[in-house]
């Protein structure tokens, strides 16, 4: 049996809603940064779903490449997070808002 | 003569003098300085002297063109000279006087702060003057035109930290460019008619055309005359002149008694083909010369500053010159041109030595008895006097007698008005020269003791004779003031008027041919103007009938002079508060400047204050841009907000713009935004 397409798509929409939702009510930079991975885990699941159903190859290849970023994003965001504790000695985003007017 | 005669050294050396004094001299000792500014003045002294001298075997007019300065569309205008018998003149008298001047400057100045500035200026003069006289085309006249006002701007206001100098020197400087605006406008008009600006050009093309008469051309007569009238103090606008003096005696007597100020009638009389084809604008030219004669003679009549006093006879001797350019008598004009520039240089410069020896004191009612301290500055000033006053055979009594008989014998309507003016001014005149002559060297001497060394030159210890750097130059002006008029002694009187023959070639159809000439006589009588008469015997007999009246009438005011000054010196003030009215109406000058203070300068600096600075300025200007200013402050202030620093308020907006981003890509603008 064939799985149509358009689970898949609701299925990532449904994943990355998720992941916006989270990014915006979570305070915990972790917990943000962990949306973030869901969101991009969200549409990397849309890629591989299209290169199945069009036979391209091409949507993997994208998906190996968001994983490169999303890894390389962990790392740096993560080395961040750790410097901000240690300063400021909280994860919470509403007590870092040096950077206004 | 086939070898360029390297016309364009006579300005440039001065300017070179400029250059090396103006740049360097601060740190120059004033030898070198003086040095400097002597040598730039004489060598192009030398150089006309020379062209004078191998003059006869020119061809004239010469030209040359140092090279292209405009070339737009058909227009074009050169760094192009001239030399003609006119420009000769001219030459003669800036370089001559000019040097004679820089000479006396060394010894009067030598006291002064900012000696090099002094010299510095005096040679740019000198540069903008010799380019007037030489240009070939009315752009390159009028540089010169701009030049010299500049130079007498900075020499008015030599003494720059007093507050009247400054204040004249502002003053000179905005009158002449209304007088300067009337020349741009008649340039205007002259490019628009022919296309064109040098004078060769344009004398030709009205040449050719003895049908022009009136019309545009008057236009541009009576714009030229509305410059002239600024350069050369005339009424409207003499008002500038009489505050000139402000400036160091040197500089009135070259630039605003010798060479400046006569511009403006080397400019009629080189315009002479534009003017003779208007009567009107010769008309008018010949009244307000004669107007500007009589009353500037009559303020000189009271006036106490010696140099003011001059200063209004300037004003009424150019007038003397406007009046003979009007009845069409140029020659006449440019020979009391001439002889003016000696006699009216000498006064100045004598009334310089006077003032130098009084210690900076310029009041003549202080004065008085001073013909025994200072004998060689008495009897080069007498020379002077008597030249200016029109005593035979002095210079001024020739030239100015030459002009009274052209503007007797005139065809012009106004013709014996104006003679009658100026022999009344004559009188008038000998009046009040004589009274100067009076008060300043006759009688006892008024000066307060005390008085003599609170005043600038700062050496003062008693009265003395100058030196012999300022009193040689007095002595050399003496000489040629007794026998500069005799250049031109009428036919009547046996001599030969060598100078209206020189000048003929310049004044009169060089450019028409005789058939022309004829055409144009049978076609438009009134167009051409009459050639000089030849004094025939008939009229030799008017002639010294009219001179003999001019001199009666100049020994009349001798005699008024020597009565009220000197035989009953308490008479002068008897008659003053007897005539009071009229005394403080002559004393105020008319109060010309009150009127020209409140009917122009008023409302101008009204409007300034008010509507153009009050409204326009801070209204528009600066209330526009701080409106601009305040509504960006403003915006910034209301949308700062958004940059909370919040993360979460960000990823908000984020959210919120890829959610619109969407929605605008299913639902929006129409197919172009759709992918």
């Amino acid at each position: 049996m064939v799985v149509p397409i358009a689970y898949y798509l609701v299925l990532s929409a449904i994943l990355f809603s998720i992941g916006v939702a989270a990014f915006l009510v979570k305070r915990n930079i972790i917990s943000i940064f962990m949306s973030i991975e869901l969101m991009l885990n969200a549409v990397n699941l849309t890629f591989v779903a299209f290169a199945h159903h069009w036979h391209q190859v091409s949507g993997q290849i994208f998906v190996f490449f968001v994983m490169v970023v999303a890894a390389a994003e962990a790392a740096v965001g993560l080395a961040i997070i750790i410097a901000l504790f240690r300063t400021r000695s909280t994860l919470n985003v509403d007590q870092v808002d040096l950077m206004k007017l | 003569m086939t070898s360029s005669l390297h016309l364009w050294l006579i300005p440039i050396v001065p300017f070179a003098g400029f250059l090396v004094n103006g740049l360097l001299g601060r740190r120059f000792p004033k030898a070198l300085v003086t040095t400097v500014a002597w040598v730039a003045t004489l060598i192009p002294f030398l150089q006309v002297l020379n062209i004078a001298l191998h003059f006869g075997s020119l061809t004239l007019p010469y030209s040359e063109n140092v090279g292209t300065w405009i070339a737009a569309g058909g227009f074009h205008a050169d760094f192009a000279f001239a030399l003609d018998q006119l420009t000769l003149i001219m030459l003669l008298v800036v370089t001559g006087v000019g040097f004679i001047i820089h000479l006396y400057s060394a010894g009067y100045m030598a006291h002064e702060d900012g000696y090099w500035r002094f010299f510095a200026y005096l040679n740019l003069f000198m540069f903008f003057m010799l380019t007037l006289v030489l240009a070939e085309n009315f752009l390159l006249m009028f540089v010169g035109w701009e030049g010299v006002g500049l130079a007498s701007y900075l020499l008015i206001g030599y003494y720059f930290t007093k507050d009247s100098a400054a204040n004249a020197g502002k003053k000179a400087f905005v009158v002449n460019r209304i007088g300067d605006f009337g020349f741009l406008l008649a340039m205007f008009l002259l490019v628009a008619h022919f296309g064109t600006l040098s004078f060769n050009a344009i004398f030709s093309q009205i040449a050719q055309h003895p049908e022009w008469q009136g019309g545009f051309l008057t236009a541009i007569a009576l714009f030229l005359i509305l410059g002239a009238t600024g350069k050369s103090a005339q009424i409207p606008l003499y008002t500038w002149l009489p505050d000139a003096m402000e400036g160091p005696t040197p500089v009135s007597a070259l630039i605003h008694a010798a060479t400046m100020v006569t511009a403006g009638v080397y400019m009629v009389a080189r315009a002479h083909m534009i003017f003779n084809r208007s009567p009107f604008a010769l008309t008018t030219l010949a009244i307000i010369g004669a107007a500007t004669a009589l009353f500037a003679a009559t303020i000189g009549l009271v006036q106490t500053d010696i140099k003011r006093v001059l200063a209004y006879s300037t004003v009424s001797q150019l007038g003397y010159m406007f009046l003979a350019c009007g009845v069409a008598a140029y020659s006449s004009g440019i020979f009391h041109l001439l002889t003016h520039a000696f006699f009216k240089a000498l006064l100045f410069l004598a009334a310089g030595s006077v003032i130098h020896a009084l210690s900076g004191e310029q009041d003549m009612r202080v004065m008085g008895g001073l013909w025994k301290k200072l004998p060689i500055t008495f009897w080069t000033m007498t020379a002077a006097v008597f030249a200016i006053s029109g005593i035979p055979p002095f210079a001024g009594f020739f030239s100015k007698d030459e002009i009274l008989y052209q503007a007797f014998i005139s065809p012009n309507p106004v013709g014996k008005i104006v003679w009658f003016v100026g022999l009344l001014t004559a009188g008038l005149t000998a009046f009040y020269m004589f009274r100067l002559w009076y008060l300043t060297f006759f009688g006892k001497s008024r000066t307060p003791e005390a008085a003599h060394d609170d005043h600038g030159h700062g050496h003062a210890h008693g009265v003395h004779e100058s030196p012999w750097i300022m009193l040689g130059p007095l002595v050399v002006l003496a000489i040629l003031s007794v026998i500069g008029g005799w250049v031109g002694v009428p036919a009547a009187m046996g001599g030969h008027n060598e100078i209206e023959h020189f000048l003929s070639p310049v004044m009169h159809a060089q450019y028409l041919s005789y058939e022309q000439v004829s055409v144009a006589m049978s076609t438009h009588p009134q167009a051409v103007v009459h050639p000089a008469p030849e004094t025939a015997e008939g009229s030799n007999s008017l002639a010294l009938l009219l001179a003999a009246l001019s001199v009666t009438v100049a020994a009349i005011g001798w005699f008024i002079a020597h009565l009220l000054y000197f035989a009953k010196p308490e008479l002068p003030e008897q008659l003053a508060t007897k005539l009071r009215g009229l005394h403080s109406l002559l004393l105020n000058k008319y109060w010309v400047d009150e009127f020209y203070g409140a009917a122009i300068v008023a409302p101008v600096l009204f409007l300034s204050r008010y509507a153009l600075k009050g409204l326009f300025d801070t209204g528009v200007i600066t209330g526009g841009s701080l409106a601009l200013g305040y509504t960006t402050q403003g915006i910034g202030s209301v949308v700062q907000r958004i940059q909370s620093g919040n993360i979460r308020s960000y990823a908000g907006w984020l959210a919120l713009g890829a959610a619109a981003l969407l929605l605008l890509t299913y639902f929006g603008f129409g197919t172009h935004l759709s992918f």
